[in-house]
Order: structure tokens, then C-alpha cells, then sequence
């Protein structure tokens, strides 16, 4: 039985099946409502399950609470960013941090993420909520990279961002990818996610209708007319 | 530590200074002005009690004044005649506090999953439960003595020294207040220091982060409901801690000393001050107290002079002056009067 998501009595996700293997990026597109990310949420334990099991590494998480995962490796970059808007740069990258007390390592991690983002390192005093959508969606990823993930769930880093922003967000993601990270992208923008990921599940209306690698589905007609915009 | 340089133990040592003269001067006035700086300061230990689950953790509490009564009437019941007995001041103050830390968790379990508004309607119905139940305990069992409340409450004693009536100490005669002033600010110091600490501390972070965005600070591995119950419970402690003084200091209680009025009173203090900034809180607290008392005793007589009669009753005007006092406030300094330079920043950068 897949995995299943209900608000009350109308179901979001109607048992799904599908899996990221180690050092994969995998996308999960679809329209609006389509379920994608009452999924992320189900994984990342934000939202209670309705039926089915999220297994990570081996092990059963679907009951876990959901501050534990991070110590299990899994990293969530919430939609809409959700950076701590009164707390400085520095300050929100410290609190992903937040389960880790290996403070060298801590150390290093930052580096690497003032490496991706250089404008994270520039703002460092400034406080989160006076960012731009842009760098705030940095400061989200840097964030949850400070935990030092095994996984990485993406919600939808382009939303709401000028292009020039997402293709730099996405260099960094594809920078990420290549260190051996283990990414689950949801995004809206469809050609987006399948030209940076290996394969991608295309959801609609709370069920997968289609599976592959991710150069397939950028070929495939049918996803070509309904996501791409093309007939 | 950077508060060792010798400027600041100047600032220190003056301030001290001060703390220690501040009774005396204000006895000039009469003993009734050292009451009421005994009072700014009990109100400095709720503010900052408050300022843990309103100004850290970001949560609205609009019935913070039932811990203070919680405390309270532990202290009435345990230190009086109403039951006969007469446990010691250092006893009770921790069995206040742990109660009103059992009534925090109590409240907090169920309103876990509310914010903002929803939260602010549920906690003003369980301070005025809380209330209600004092004000009707005392049938069948005589509890708390209902409406008559409780009298005859044991003043503080700590060994022999009793904290009523005068003493002479090196040849200087202490007043009952005054020998309370410096209980409170010994008690108040510990407070301070507590706060201080927690707010730099892992907790108080995870809290800044519940404030923040409670589904990042979930994201990132904070077990957001044991950190918001522990700030329930924190606060609820240090309102429990209150309560008992303010009952050994009063002699009585009765449950309209905590009304709703009081429960907005000291979120007044807090907000007013500076959310989440401990010397603006503690600003708060001294204004909100002092400030209402200097105009019940300046309105009456100034419009005796100026009109040679008193036109309007000093108990309105003083409560329509505060009002427009707040009002003002947050027109021109909506962060606080004394906010913290985060905030201060905020709004600076926002405009």
C-alpha cells in the first residue's frame, strides 16, 4: 500500500509508491494541488500520514517525530523558505546546525556554505527577513546543508523568484548534487527539474501517472503538452 | 567578560549604589512610596516571567496572572489561619512555583497547536478559570475562602528575621517594605540572571525559533512541544514565585487581585518595554508601576490649583492618561521603548 496524505476527509496523496536511491537526484513534478508537496510533508513528518510507510535507510520513519529526522540525516527546505526573519544570516545557518555539537565541523560546513553562496557570506550581520526572496531561498538551503544531510527535500525553490535567481539557485543545487547528496526536488517548474535531475515522478491529482529518467520525460509527449507547454 | 572593564563596574557599582539609597529616598515620600517600588519590582519579576513565553517563545498569553495566583494561594494556604498551618517562607516558595509550573504545562498541553489569536482567547479563559474556581472553592470543602479571600497570611521570616514591622540593623531602622525592597531585589537579581542566561542559551534559541517560523524550527530538530511547554512552564514558575511574595507581602489575598485587568497590565509592561529585550521588560515594569501611582497622587492636587476644586475624579483621569500614554507608545515606538538592537534594526532597515 502506498503512501497516503488526507486534510480531513479530501486526499491530497492516494497511496504512492516511489524512492530516491543514494547520491540520486530525483524530481517530483506536477501542477498545482497535484499532491507534491503534502508528500514532502509526509516525509518529513510535518504532517501525519494517512496510510503507508516512509522508509529512510533501511528503517521506518513514518511514525517518528519530526524533529528526529534531522538527527536520521534528512534535511527539509520548507516551502516558502521559512528562514528565521529576525535572526541574523549568521545566526539562522548557526541553527541548522541546531542537533550538532562537532563545533570544527561546524566550522567547515559553514565555509562550504559561504563557498556555494557567496551573498549569504556578504550578509552575514544582516537579519534574515531583510533579504530578498532570492537570498532568503539560499539562507533556507545553506540552513538545512548546516545540518549536514544524508537527504535533502527541496519544496519548490523556484516559487515566487526572479529567473536570474532560480538559475543560481539551481547551479548551487546541481553543485550540491555533485558532492554525493541525495536530493528529492518538488517543483512546479517542470523543465527545471527534469534537466538538473536523474529521474522524476510526475504527480496529478494525488497519484504518479508517470515514471522515469528524467531525459525520457523531457521527451515524452505527454508531459511535453501538460507541463511543458508544448502540443 | 567584556562587563569587566572598569567602566562598566562603575556602572555597576552606581547602580548598586542607587538600588541600595532607592528605600531610603523613597521613604521620604512616606512609607507608602517604598510599597510601591516593592511592587515595580515584584511587577519586574512577572514581566520577565511573561517576557519567556510572550516575548522569547512568541507566544500570546493573556492569562499569565492565573500562575500569579496560583502562587499566591499556595502561600495563603500553606502560611495562615484558613488551615492551621504555618510552613516556612523557603518551603512554600518552591512548592508555588512547582504548582504553578504543573498549571503552565497544564495549559500549555492543550494549546499546543494554536498561535496568535487562538491562543491569546484560550489562556484569557483559563486565567479567568482559574479565577472563577478561587472565587468558588470555598463549597462544599472550604478551600479558598471564596470571595472573602484569605487573611492573617504569615509575613516572610528567613530564620529568625521576620520581614514585618521595624528592626533596627547597625543602628538604621528598617521598615517592613523596606526589609521586603531588599528581598526583592536580591530575588529579582536571581531572576534577571536566570533570564539572561536562558535567553543565550540552546533553549532560549529554540524558542527565538518557535517565535520565528515553528515549521523550520521543527525542520531543523527542535522538539517544538517540549520547548514550548518548558517556556509554559518557565514562565508559570516564575508568576508562581511572585504569587507567594505577594501574598506574604500583602497579608491577603482575595481572587480579585487577578483579574484580567492584571493579566493585560503585565503584558502591557512587556510589550510596552520591548518584547523579548530584558532592560526594556524591566523598563516596563517600573513605568507601568510607578508611573499610574505619581499621577494618582499629582492629578488630585493640580487641579485643586489650578481650578481651586477637583473637577474630575483622579481614578478616571489617571487610567484615560495611561491609555493615551500607551497609545502614543505604539504610535512612535512600536518595538518598545526600549527595544533590542535586533528589533531596533528590523525596523530601522524596514523603512
Amino acid at each position: 500500500m502506498g503512501l497516503r496524505v488526507a486534510y480531513g476527509g479530501i486526499q491530497a496523496v492516494r497511496g504512492i509508491t516511489f524512492h530516491v536511491a543514494e547520491g540520486e537526484m530525483v524530481a517530483l513534478i506536477g501542477a498545482n494541488g497535484a499532491g507534491k508537496t503534502s508528500t514532502l510533508k509526509a516525509i518529513s513528518r510535518i504532517l501525519d500520514t494517512a496510510g503507508g510507510t516512509v522508509r529512510f535507510c533501511d528503517r521506518e520513519i513514518t511514525r517518528l517525530a519530526p524533529h528526529r529526522l534531522v538527527r536520521e540525516g534528512i534535511a527539509l527546505v520548507p516551502e516558502g523558505r521559512g528562514v528565521f526573519p529576525r535572526l541574523s544570516v549568521a545566526e539562522n545557518l548557526a541553527m541548522g546546525a541546531f542537533v550538532r555539537s562537532d563545533t570544527a565541523e561546524i566550522d567547515r560546513d559553514l565555509d562550504q556554505v559561504f563557498g556555494y553562496f557567496p551573498r549569504l557570506k556578504e550578509r552575514a550581520e544582516q537579519l534574515a527577513g531583510t533579504l530578498s526572496g532570492g537570498e532568503q531561498q539560499m539562507l533556507a538551503i545553506g540552513r538545512a546543508l548546516m545540518s549536514r544531510p544524508r537527504l535533502l527535500l527541496l519544496d519548490e525553490p523556484s516559487m515566487g523568484l526572479a529567473p536570474i535567481m532560480v538559475q543560481k539557485i539551481f547551479e548551487v543545487i546541481q553543485a550540491v548534487a555533485r558532492q554525493g547528496m541525495t536530493i528529492l526536488l518538488v517543483e512546479q517548474n517542470a523543465r527545471l527539474a527534469l534537466e538538473v535531475s536523474q529521474r522524476a515522478y510526475v504527480m496529478e491529482s494525488g497519484e504518479i501517472t508517470l515514471a522515469g529518467e528524467a531525459s525520457q520525460l523531457l521527451n515524452d509527449p505527454r508531459v511535453r503538452e501538460a507541463y511543458l507547454g508544448e502540443s | 567578560m567584556k562587563w569587566m572593564n572598569s567602566r562598566s563596574a562603575a556602572g555597576i557599582a552606581l547602580v548598586a549604589v542607587a538600588l541600595v539609597a532607592l528605600p531610603f529616598v523613597a521613604a521620604m515620600g512616606g512609607q507608602a512610596w517604598v510599597r510601591i517600588v516593592d511592587f515595580a519590582i515584584l511587577y519586574v519579576f512577572l514581566a520577565l516571567g511573561l517576557n519567556i513565553v510572550v516575548g522569547l517563545a512568541g507566544l500570546l498569553d493573556l492569562g499569565y496572572v492565573a500562575f500569579y495566583a496560583v502562587g499566591a494561594y499556595v502561600y495563603a494556604l500553606l502560611a495562615s489561619p484558613h488551615f492551621g498551618l504555618h510552613l516556612p517562607f523557603w518551603a512554600i516558595v518552591p512548592m508555588g512555583a512547582a504548582t504553578a509550573c504543573v498549571f503552565g504545562v497544564l495549559l500549555g498541553t492543550p494549546t499546543l497547536k494554536l498561535r496568535g489569536d487562538y491562543l491569546a482567547i484560550v489562556t484569557l479563559g483559563f486565567g479567568e478559570i482559574i479565577r472563577i474556581f478561587l472565587n468558588n472553592l470555598n463549597a462544599p470543602v472550604n478551600i479558598t475562602n471564596g470571595a472573602q479571600g484569605i487573611t492573617l497570611i504569615d509575613p516572610v521570616a528567613i530564620g529568625g528575621f521576620k520581614f514585618s514591622g521595624t528592626t533596627q540593623i547597625l543602628g538604621i531602622s528598617l521598615s517592613g517594605p523596606q526589609k521586603y525592597y531588599f528581598l526583592l531585589v536580591a530575588l529579582a537579581i536571581v531572576v534577571i540572571l536566570i533570564n539572561l542566561r536562558l535567553q543565550h542559551s540552546r533553549i532560549g534559541r529554540a524558542w527565538q525559533a518557535i517565535r520565528e517560523d515553528e515549521v523550520a524550527a521543527k525542520a531543523i530538530g527542535i522538539n517544538t512541544r517540549n520547548i514550548k511547554l518548558l517556556a509554559f512552564a518557565m514562565g508559570a514558575s516564575f508568576g508562581g514565585v511572585a504569587g507567594g511574595i505577594f501574598s506574604a507581602m500583602q497579608g491577603f489575598v482575595s481572587p480579585e487581585s487577578f483579574s484580567l485587568v492584571e493579566s493585560i497590565s503585565i503584558l502591557s509592561m512587556v510589550v510596552l518595554g520591548g518584547m523579548g529585550h530584558i532592560p526594556g521588560v524591566i523598563l516596563g515594569a517600573v513605568l507601568l508601576t510607578v508611573l499610574p501611582e505619581l499621577l494618582r497622587y499629582g492629578v488630585g492636587p493640580v487641579q485643586q490649583a489650578l481650578f481651586g476644586k477637583v473637577l474630575v475624579d483622579p481614578e478616571s483621569l489617571r487610567m484615560l492618561i495611561f491609555g493615551l500614554a500607551l497609545v502614543l507608545v505604539m504610535r512612535w515606538r512600536p518595538a518598545g521603548l526600549w527595544p533590542s538592537s535586533e528589533r531596533r534594526r528590523e525596523l530601522a532597515e524596514k523603512t
